[in-house]
């Protein structure tokens, strides 16, 4: 209680503080959660989290499911970048099958990764700035997330949950048109992005607003669990893709963006730097794309007839591709037993899957581990004490997505 | 000198002895299990060696073996020594009538949400949590429904029996 507030009489049984409901429907929360604060005045006394209100059971669901048709559950966890997570399921999948892909797949699976991560952070920043007030930076930004969609859009035929690329690489090799979109991507972004820091980065009202809130310490962070640009804000540089590489990683030049307190300008800072990090990661990938020659340059995918779909022109005419064909549909292939850890960085931190196979068709245990799901319990800690106000940005800045906090 | 499966195999062994069993490498992560008892011992001690240093816990969830009798419950952690970059996975095993495990609260901060949503959907009871209860599941709901004797129709069933659709 704050030295300002009215005295109550001794043994009073009134409360001095006010319940808020923040959510489940709120326009600040940007999904389905709800936050129950003890308030005294304007300042938070207390706070608590509750979630699972799209929770859809997506790991039993996939106890269930052949590997191919769990995709289609990945999409639907953090939405704002669904490839990556695709791609994680794929690459766990991989793992799992003991499946090598070639060069040329990984490439453009990274290109399409930072796609989605760059997708990612620029809601995440953009819906920053609304909420601290800025309008304009969000709707700006938001034509070229609509060119990564219409890159998406070529690969795969969708736009927010993707289902792109397969067991072993894509469904069909990218056409001319996406390699067009993604030229243009590459050279109109970069001024976008400029004029979209000089909107935020050193604006006085954008500054003020974010410096100093929602902080958290290196160790608190980590004894948190909590990782990716939340994480590397607090100054820790543990990233994924350096620390494990997957998908090639190790042949791309790219720095770790780091802040130093942890709090929300530092988020905002370390999610806008990784972004040009991105774009260096697209132009790097896309150059080695190019230097593939001729029947190199026409590979798509690995070959692993057990899960990856054969043509359709041979599913026609050829015993062994109609074979193939049936047990993919119908989801008739033994995967081999083992248990397989694997993670990704995903736009909001180690995104990983632990997959369980006993030798049967679908997997015996699924389980997702959720970047958000883990570092959300920390938002407590974060704005205990603090304004009303603040704890509206600090959710914004910890980029919470109701889908990934659900599973 | 980089930190390999094999010194923490022997750090452990050193430790603890015959109770820590099932040292396995699957896909290069050294896995193994211990009494459920001791599972806070364990996890301290990797937390706490100097050459360990396992601090940073990755994932925890459960696994239900209806099979095994007496060891139906698994609880799983994954942690991470970010300083040498070595990640291990540490299983505690639970008979399903009195599912009580240490709740690793007080070691990781992060653990708090990992088991209640282990709670929430296997039922394994975490001693000395502080507040364990449903975090994706309605608070009424009754049962836990990652549990195997809760089974979804099966879409890749091998015995095309009708019954699962209801016109058995």
């Amino acid at each position: 209680m704050s030295e300002h507030h009215i005295k109550l009489p001794e043994g009073s049984i009134e409360k001095t503080t006010t319940t808020l409901n923040l959510g489940p429907t709120h326009p600040a929360t940007h999904g389905v959660m709800q936050n129950i604060l003890e308030l005294d005045g304007e300042r938070i006394v207390s706070t608590e989290q509750t979630i699972g209100y799209i929770h859809r059971a997506f790991e039993k669901l996939a106890e269930r499911r052949p590997l191919a048709q769990i995709t289609t559950l990945t999409d639907r966890l953090n939405y704002c970048s669904s490839p990556l997570n695709n791609m994680g399921w794929h690459l766990t999948c991989e793992k799992l099958l003991g499946v090598k892909t070639p060069k040329r797949v990984d490439y453009l699976r990274v290109i399409i990764m930072e796609l989605a991560r760059i997708a990612d952070h620029l809601i995440c920043n953009s819906i920053a700035g609304v909420d601290a007030g800025a309008y304009t930076g969000f709707l700006y930004v938001m034509q070229y997330r609509e060119l990564i969609y219409e890159i998406y859009e070529e690969v795969c035929g969708a736009r927010l949950t993707t289902n792109i690329g397969r067991i072993g690489g894509f469904e069909r090799n990218f056409n001319d048109i996406a390699f067009r979109k993604l030229e243009k991507f590459l050279r109109e972004y970069p001024k976008v992005l400029k004029e979209f820091e000089n909107l935020f980065q050193r604006n006085r009202i954008f500054m003020e607003r974010t410096m100093g809130t929602g902080a958290i310490s290196a160790e608190r962070a980590l004894n948190y669990g909590f990782t990716g640009p939340n994480l590397r804000a607090a100054g820790v540089d543990y990233d994924v893709r350096v620390h494990t590489p997957y998908s090639s990683y190790e042949d791309f030049q790219f720095n770790i963006p780091v802040g130093t307190t942890g709090d929300n300008y530092d988020r905002w800072l370390v999610r806008e730097k990784e972004m040009w990090e991105s774009l260096g990661i697209i132009e790097q990938a896309y150059q080695k794309v190019q230097e593939f020659k001729g029947a190199e340059a026409e590979v798509y995918h690995a070959d692993v007839p057990e899960y990856y779909l054969p043509p359709k022109a041979d599913v026609y005419t050829k015993m062994e591709a109609l074979i193939w064909h049936f047990k993919i549909i119908m989801g008739e292939t033994n995967i081999p037993a083992g248990e397989v850890y694997h993670s990704i960085e995903a736009a909001n931190g180690e995104l990983g899957f632990y997959l369980i196979s006993d030798g049967g068709r679908t997997p015996y245990r699924l389980h997702f581990r959720r970047p958000c799901f883990v570092y959300y319990q920390a938002y407590e800690e974060l704005i205990k004490g603090s304004m009303l106000s603040d704890a509206i940005m600090t959710m914004s800045s910890l980029n919470l997505i109701a889908g990934e906090l659900d599973a | 000198m980089s930190l390999t499966n094999e010194i923490i195999k022997q750090r452990l062994t050193e430790k603890f002895g015959d109770p820590v069993t099932g040292f396995e490498e699957s896909y290069g992560l050294l896995s193994f299990e211990a009494p459920k008892e001791l599972n806070l011992k364990v996890l301290n001690f990797l937390y706490d060696d100097e050459q360990l240093k396992f601090r940073f816990l990755t994932d925890l969830t459960g696994v239900h073996y209806p099979d095994k009798a007496g060891r139906e419950l698994a609880v799983v952690y994954h942690l991470h020594n970010l300083a040498d970059n070595v990640r291990l996975r540490f299983k505690v095993f639970t008979g399903i009538s009195q599912p009580d495990i240490y709740t690793a609260t007080g070691l990781f901060s992060g653990a708090n949400w990992m088991e209640r949503e282990t709670y929430d959907f296997l039922g394994v009871n975490f001693v000395g949590h502080p507040n364990l209860k449903r975090i994706l599941n309605v608070e009424e709901m009754d049962y836990f429904p990652l549990r195997k004797e809760f089974p979804l129709e099966d879409q890749t069933r091998i015995d095309k029996d009708d019954e699962m659709f209801g016109r058995g």
